[in-house]
């Protein structure tokens, strides 16, 4: 049977028949519709975690318990898992374990543009790297053989480009899941130093066990292709490059690589020998050209092509075969230029009222990742920061520990509930212990929102959709020793004004829950046939309404508000910020 | 207003198709619907797309390409046989992607980006004449109000499939193919079904 998937469907698919019993994996683009397609196999146990180093550990227990086990994240996500990441190199594994990993080259959804590929020599991990939809699903399947054949986890390196493009896949069919018996075996699984001594030789016996059949046995091991076309012009490459290559150089040899680390080095070798110019074709870091220079094999790489942002087909023609660049219709140079189109929040989205209150008090904002980052655009423009996941309310207490608690009369940490429990919790702990004074504001939007609407710990649903445990995130914030907590409803943008205002003149900790769902969850939906209206007798064309930048509220011909009645989620914020009354929540339709 | 059609059932070439508007127009749906038209056709195919940051009211772009073997997912300056337009300023924005000979649709419904509803910038005028003048003996290219068409069947959310009625005209490919994949693409929700189908007839209908 063939069905044309997306990349991170066939993983799904590559687990399912591989027999994959345990799916454990924190959402994050270009990543998370894996774990969410692995959620439509019935047989699969697969769960949100709470954090990426939380659902490796997970894996890795079902693992050792001899289950095949599966954690999926993106980039940023493996340096939270990269702890447990590292050790289970050590320990091996019992049933197979596979980490997958996207990064994100060109930084689509991203605040970096790391290169996974470097975790797999640091953790002495091998590491495949598949370059369409067919072999993510295939080599998943053979990642668990490896793993198992060489008692190792598997790293499989995914990007945006293969992740999020859909080609056609043909299926095998599914292995019956099987769970190996576990034996207790300290010397294997307790990673102590007596232990992780012995345990270390043999991780680096087995690196050079599978470096050598990755060279010899192509299928089996490698997975690597050799494609011989002209000798004057050789490249090396792999993952979604390679498909860059075959479209802008197709006269060129190409040796495309399947397993990435370690590398075939004989294999290398002898292609090298027939081509009398080898170019390495790599998004990001010299990682394949710096280990074939250290191989004494001359060849170029990023002094013809670039170390950041991603590849094309027009990037390698221009630098390997300017002749054939596609000749284009039209030119553009006599258009007028395009205004930009910068990401807005959406209509009705709950963080809106909350970064129009901080915008007006002027205070620093130490953000985190989600959708409420936009803050930091216009029209609020209300973030000074932005790191990593969960690191707003620690950086809040360093700004407060800097400032000899001066600047915490005017900082405040902004994170969303999804994040808050990833890693902000910790943060939260560390900032009550060493007594800090920070504001805290928990924007909880009941959902995992950027990343297309996860549920999460404090949501009552699991990843499919079942009734949940919801963790109540005002006792947490209670237990861990937070004297002021208050609940506001974001849209009322001058309570909250005035609520941030008085927690912020409290000495110790103080959290803030800005709640209200996501205006694209069906909680969050507003009345169906509702929808703000404008009496343009009363509106005196002041402008505040416009200004809140929501996308169903646009200024008409004479400056007054026009309501797109399909877009609007009736949420009032726009009510709210009328001085004069002429806006009401209500419609007809 | 019928042109010659591309043979995409014979070709040993890649059609390449660009799709390009605001997050929620529906290009992501769009394409996967093309995606279905071409493995149905016996096609090689990919379609990539953009998730994530962007996806929030930000310029989207959806690249369909389908022939015997198709490497490249993403479509580069110079070689888009099809752009459709779900707004005029991508139309600008992206304009750059359509081969020469190629063929450009734009739903002439404006959405104007957050840097004009702040009186920043101006929204250009006469972008599609300007863009016709510009592609003159180059490029064919079709403007469509799609969303007032789609609106009179119901929804403007249908928009995105007048869209692809209208491109369904350039193409070999036989409407029943389109039609039975656009009655799959909304199995899970069948009272939608028939308004699509009829905004599919609409699009055809605007540009025969």
């Amino acid at each position: 049977m063939k069905q044309i998937l997306l990349g991170n469907e066939a993983i799904a698919r590559g687990a399912y028949e591989a027999g994959v019993k345990v799916v454990s994996s924190y959402p994050g683009t270009p990543s998370t519709e894996i774990t969410e397609a692995v959620a439509g196999y019935d047989r699969i146990f697969c769960e949100w975690s709470t954090n990426e180093k939380v659902g490796a550990e997970v894996a890795i227990g079902a693992s050792i318990r001899g289950a095949r086990a599966m954690t999926c994240m993106k980039h940023v996500g493996l340096n939270v898992a990269a702890d447990p990441l590292f050790t289970s190199s050590y320990t091996g594994v019992n049933g197979g374990l596979v980490y997958v990993v996207a990064d994100d080259p060109g930084m689509h959804s991203s605040q970096n543009e790391q290169d996974s590929r470097h975790y797999a020599r640091a953790a002495k991990i091998p590491m495949l790297e598949p370059s369409d939809a067919q072999e993510c699903k295939d080599f998943v399947v053979k990642a668990f053989e490896l793993s198992e054949k060489y008692d190792t986890p598997v790293l499989i390196r995914l990007q945006t480009r293969v992740s999020h493009s859909r080609s056609i896949v043909e299926f095998g069919e599914p292995n019956e899941i099987e769970v190996k018996d576990y034996s207790k075996d300290v010397s294997k699984y307790v990673m102590m130093p007596a232990m992780a001594v012995k345990r270390h030789k043999i991780v680096e016996k087995r690196m050079e066990e599978i470096m050598a059949d990755s060279s010899e046995q192509t299928e089996a091991v490698g997975m690597h292709e050799e494609h011989i076309g002209s000798s004057e012009l050789g490249i090396i490459t792999s993952g979604a490059a390679y498909q860059y290559v075959k479209e802008a150089l197709p006269e060129a040899s190409v040796l495309k690589l399947g397993m990435i680390w370690p590398l075939p080095e004989k294999r290398i070798r002898s292609f090298a020998k027939k081509v009398k110019r080898l170019v390495i074709v790599e998004e990001l870091d010299p990682f394949f050209e710096k280990e074939i220079l250290a191989m004494g094999i001359p060849c170029e790489g990023k002094s013809l092509l670039p170390i950041t942002g991603e590849y094309s087909t027009s990037v390698l023609r221009k630098t390997l075969n300017p002749t054939s660049t596609p000749e284009q219709a039209i030119s553009g140079s006599g258009l007028p230029v395009a205004p930009g189109r910068p990401p807005v929040m959406c209509a009705g989205c709950p963080h809106k009222g909350l970064f129009m209150a901080l915008s007006r008090l002027k205070v620093q904002v130490m953000g985190d990742i989600g959708c409420y980052t936009l803050g930091a655009l216009p029209p609020t423009s209300a973030m000074d920061t932005c790191v990593c996941m969960g690191a707003s309310v620690g950086m809040a207490h360093g700004f407060d520990k800097a400032s000899d608690a001066r600047d915490s009369r005017k900082t405040v940490a902004v994170i969303g509930d999804s994040t808050f429990l990833h890693s902000g919790v910790t943060n939260l702990i560390n900032a009550v212990y060493n007594q800090s004074s920070v504001t805290v504001i928990i924007l909880d939007n009941s959902i995992t929102g950027m990343t297309g609407h996860q549920q999460n710990a404090s949501t009552g649903m699991d990843i499919r959709l079942s009734p949940a445990p919801a963790i109540s995130l005002e006792l947490l914030c209670e237990s861990i020793g937070v004297r002021s907590i208050q609940v506001v409803d974001p849209v009322d943008t001058d309570l909250c004004r005035k609520k941030v205002k008085e927690e912020l003149e409290k000495p110790g900790v103080s959290v803030i829950i800005a709640r209200r769902p996501c205006a694209l969850i069906p909680t969050g939906k507003g009345p169906k046939g509702k929808y703000a209206r404008v009496d343009k007798d009363i509106c005196t064309a002041c402008g505040q309404c416009i200004r809140i930048m929501c996308p169903a509220l646009t200024a008409g011909p004479d400056n007054k508000p026009v309501i797109d009645r399909e877009t609007c989620n009736c949420c009032g914020l726009c009510v709210n910020v009328c001085p004069v009354g002429a806006l009401s929540v209500g419609g007809d339709l | 207003m019928s042109g010659q059609a591309l043979k995409t059932s014979t070709s040993s070439k890649c059609i390449s198709v660009v799709l390009s508007g605001v997050g929620g127009q529906g290009t992501l749906v769009a394409g996967k619907l093309l995606g279905k038209v071409a493995m149905k056709t016996g096609l090689d195919v990919k379609v990539s797309e953009v998730h994530g940051m962007s996806q929030r009211g930000g310029s989207v772009i959806t690249y369909v390409r389908m022939g015997c073997k198709v490497y490249s997912p993403i479509i580069d300056e110079g070689m888009a046989d099809f752009c459709l337009f779900f707004e005029p300023l991508e139309a600008i924005r992206w304009v750059s992607l359509l081969k020469k000979g190629g063929t450009m649709i734009i739903n002439s419904a404006p959405v104007k980006p957050l840097p004009v509803l702040l009186g920043n910038e101006k929204y250009p005028d006469r972008i599609s004449e300007r863009i016709k003048e510009a592609g003159e003996g180059n490029a064919r290219v079709i403007e469509i109000d799609a969303k007032q068409t789609a609106v009179s069947f119901g929804s403007a959310k249908a928009a995105n499939i007048v869209m692809i009625g209208a491109l369904s005209i350039f193409t070999d490919i036989p409407e029943s193919v389109w039609k039975e994949s656009i009655e799959e693409s909304f199995s899970e929700k069948p009272h939608l079904i028939s308004m699509n189908l009829d905004a599919f007839q609409a699009g055809r209908d605007l540009v025969r």
